[in-house]
């Protein structure tokens, strides 16, 4: 059905595409993990400064976000020479897209697992106190455990939707499937509609895939005796 | 997968539940991941000012080395900020509100036909709900604008399609498939006991569904509703990649006319973020508002 | 079974504590010898689950002085970890990990916190379990038992702590009728063995058997104390006498 350049395209597309969700998926998540315990610091300094960071990237449009962060913040950032006469920025488009993109999922997982935190019964955390657990310990392996699997639907939500924001990085010229298509697409009119489906149902693809795996992931972390 | 997303209802104000006695019901500030409106009307009314702070501060933080200094940017801005107002972020506005009237009507038609009685349309009205709600965004709106015709003809008169019309359809799309969820789950929502009483009144299905059951979920769609408005005004500058001149086009073409100074790159971006913030904080301060005047539980 | 002898092992002077504007506790005293066995009723909201939680230091005292084996508990410097290591405690609701087996449950502290081997913790386990006459059931998840068994492998955790005072906050209010007596004869075995337990309780017949001093609490004081028998057969304050006839 496609020309071996376009193939090439589609599949790099693809593979930008996973790429991209994947570090993001990861990075989010570690923000959101970092986030939500530091939102449970004393220090109102620390409380603040959370409260700031969710407050800006939840609240304004991702793709503006990203368009901020590559272009304004992009021309910032030093620059090497690899061959003495072009001038590469250390933070490429693509390092800025997974960068902007995990802070705005990062943004909404502190929440969620600030809210999954606050879940657990304070009498559980009371039960680690009173045999002598730290605070680190009381959260690391009671509060975290728990808030996770309180967690897990919500998050699933989030990370869907950054998978389909992954997109937006079309608008800073990354490489990933939208980007490679429409090239196809301004390049080789006949093939729109095939191209078109094919992008449909890689995402719905994509994102069936991680809804699957949390899934499945949700199903290993069930308590036996609670739930179905 | 799909029993996953149906089952999850972004906007529905359903408290998630948990059936381990050590946790307290889940109670994020809504379904987590997608409540803008309840998390951005906690917010205290002074942070639209701290997101303007870069503006301010960027003059003097400016390296002195260049012939076009900070200040010259934030002249260019102030002499801009009319155009972006009015015929950018107005234009944005414009295109929301017409996604959202499309978005909602059609969503309406589709989430009752996701309750009826009928196997095929009810799978149908699934399958489109799904297929919509899943998809980027993005492409839906290329995909708009590429599958569409750029004029029609209608009586043998030429009907150009401008590109707008194009990205309010677009948009349009994904909210018709989350209005649908909604109108599923707020029917859903109402007890089955009100359609036994209602059946054994011997009132017929239109009329239990128009006369009973709409009118009681009716109030309970009205905060996830906005919410979605708010999602959807934070999606507009996607638009610009299609060429409508909304506002972050407008900026790039005014920076472009200020000979693409990188200084200019701060200012501009801010403000539109800024924009958007001051018009999203008093609909969410509304939603926040509503959502807990209707939380009434039946 | 009094231990005229023994040695003070908490010693509650004068305690007060507020919530906020609420005076829940009103200068309370009362001493538990090694060995002794102490029930705490009183009506609901008399301050009785504050005063055991005050014991642990999971609530702060405001005035006053409590003394939990030579831990003084108005120190500003608490060990706290120090503290429950001494002091065990088994809450109303259970409190297990449902995350955890009822073995993992038991090894936790004592791997964690006390850094005891592994190995070693686990046949300690395993001898709790027997004792609270729950074998066969280690790898069960909390959720698996029911609130009887959920309570005494909440028990066997806190004693896998070697604690020298056992806390009891209601623990059979939440339970079904039936399984409510399970759970009061693995405490009177406990009591049998010597463990000093303070409980908080409503079961006014396993008051009278199995504890060695009874203290009524209405309203933030202690009304009147005293030996089972005086206690239920000769009260002398009205509210003590209008409370027992409400529940005998």
């Amino acid at each position: 059905m496609y020309e071996p350049v376009q193939q090439g395209k589609i599949l790099s597309g693809i593979w930008m595409t996973i790429i991209l969700s994947f570090y993001c998926l990861i990075l989010s998540v570690v923000i959101g993990i970092v986030g939500a315990f530091a939102q449970g610091s004393k220090n109102r300094f620390i409380r603040g400064f959370v409260q700031g960071y969710i407050q800006f990237f939840r609240n304004t449009p991702p793709y503006v976000q990203l368009l901020f962060f590559y272009f304004a913040l992009g021309q910032f950032t030093p620059t090497f020479s690899p061959d003495g006469w072009l001038e590469v920025p250390i933070i490429s488009n693509v390092g800025w897209a997974i960068i902007s993109l995990s802070f705005f999922a990062g943004a909404f997982n502190v929440e969620i697992f600030r809210a999954g935190i606050e879940a657990v019964a304070d009498s559980t955390k009371e039960a680690a106190e009173s045999l002598g657990f730290s605070r680190f310990q009381t959260f690391r392996y009671v509060m975290f455990p728990l808030a996770i699997r309180v967690s897990l639907p919500s998050l699933n939500n989030n990370l869907i939707n950054l998978v389909k924001t992954t997109t937006q990085a079309y608008g800073i010229a990354v490489p990933e499937l939208l980007y490679q298509s429409v090239t196809i697409w301004n390049d080789y009119p006949s093939a729109q509609y095939p191209t078109m489906l094919l992008v449909f149902v890689v995402y719905i693809l994509l994102v069936g895939v991680l809804v699957m795996s949390m899934n499945s992931w949700e199903k290993r972390l069930r308590i036996p005796g609670y739930g179905q | 997968m799909a029993s996953r997303f149906s089952t999850s209802i972004p906007g529905i104000g359903k408290n998630g539940s948990t059936d381990l006695p050590v946790l307290k019901p889940f109670a994020p500030s809504q379904p987590v991941a997608f409540n803008t409106s309840a998390w951005l009307a906690n917010l205290p009314p002074w942070t639209g000012l701290v997101l303007l702070l870069p503006m301010m501060i960027w003059p003097f933080a400016s390296h002195a080395g260049g012939n076009f200094t900070m200040t010259d940017a934030f002249a260019a801005l102030i002499k801009w900020m009319p155009f972006l107002l009015k015929s950018g972020f107005l234009f944005n506005v414009i295109i929301s509100l017409f996604a959202m009237l499309i978005g909602t009507f059609l969503g309406i038609i589709l989430g009752l036909g996701q309750i009826s009685k009928t196997g095929i349309i009810r799978r149908f009205s699934w399958f489109i709900t799904q297929l919509f709600r899943n998809s980027p965004w993005l492409v839906l709106l290329f995909i708009v604008l590429l599958a569409f015709p750029f004029e029609i003809t209608i009586f043998g008169v030429i009907i150009m399609i401008p590109d707008w019309t194009k990205a309010v359809i677009g948009l349009s799309l994904p909210i018709m498939a989350n209005i649908s969820e909604i109108v599923r789950g707020a029917v859903l929502s109402v007890p089955t006991a009100q359609w036994e009483a209602a059946e054994s009144l011997a009132f017929t299905r239109q009329q239990i569904l128009w006369r009973i059951i709409l009118p009681q979920c009716f109030k309970r769609m009205i905060p996830p509703w906005m919410n979605w408005y708010a999602i959807l005004t934070m999606a507009t500058p996607l638009c610009s990649l299609l060429g409508v001149e909304e506002i972050i086009t407008l900026s790039r073409q005014a920076m472009e006319s200020e000979n693409n100074h990188p200084e200019l790159l701060v200012p501009f971006y801010s403000f539109a973020l800024g924009l958007f913030f001051l018009y999203c904080y008093p609909i969410a301060r509304v939603t926040m508002h509503l959502e807990r005047r209707y939380s009434v539980k039946i | 079974m009094l231990k005229k002898n023994a040695e003070t092992i908490v010693s509650i002077r004068d305690v007060h504590k507020s919530f906020g504007q609420l005076e829940v506790l009103k200068g309370v005293s009362l001493d538990v010898k090694k060995g002794e066995v102490i029930c705490v009723i009183g009506p609901s909201g008399s301050g009785k689950s504050t005063l055991i939680r005050c014991i642990n230091a999971l609530n702060n005292i405001q005035g006053g002085e409590i003394n939990v084996c030579g831990i003084d508990l108005t120190d500003p410097k608490l060990d706290k970890l120090e503290l429950r290591k001494r002091v065990g405690m088994v809450f109303q609701q259970y409190n297990l990990f449902p995350h955890k087996t009822a073995l993992e449950n038991i090894i936790m502290a004592p791997t964690m916190v006390l850094k005891q081997d592994r190995a070693a913790s686990e046949k300690r386990a395993f001898e709790l379990m027997q004792k609270v006459r729950l074998e066969g059931k280690e790898h069960a998840y909390p959720g698996e038992l029911s609130g009887g068994q959920q309570q005494r492998v909440a028990i066997a955790r806190s004693l896998a702590m070697n604690p020298d005072v056992m806390l009891f906050d209601e623990v059979t209010a939440a339970l079904d009728p039936e399984t409510v007596k399970e759970v009061l004869v693995t405490i009177k075995d406990l009591a049998q063995e010597g463990m000093t337990c303070i409980l908080v309780t409503h079961e006014m017949g396993f008051a009278r058997e199995v504890a060695d001093h009874i203290y009524f609490t209405d309203n933030g004081v202690i009304v009147e104390h005293g030996p089972p028998k005086t206690f239920f057969n000769k009260a002398k304050d009205p509210r003590t006498k209008e409370f027992l006839s409400q529940i005998l």
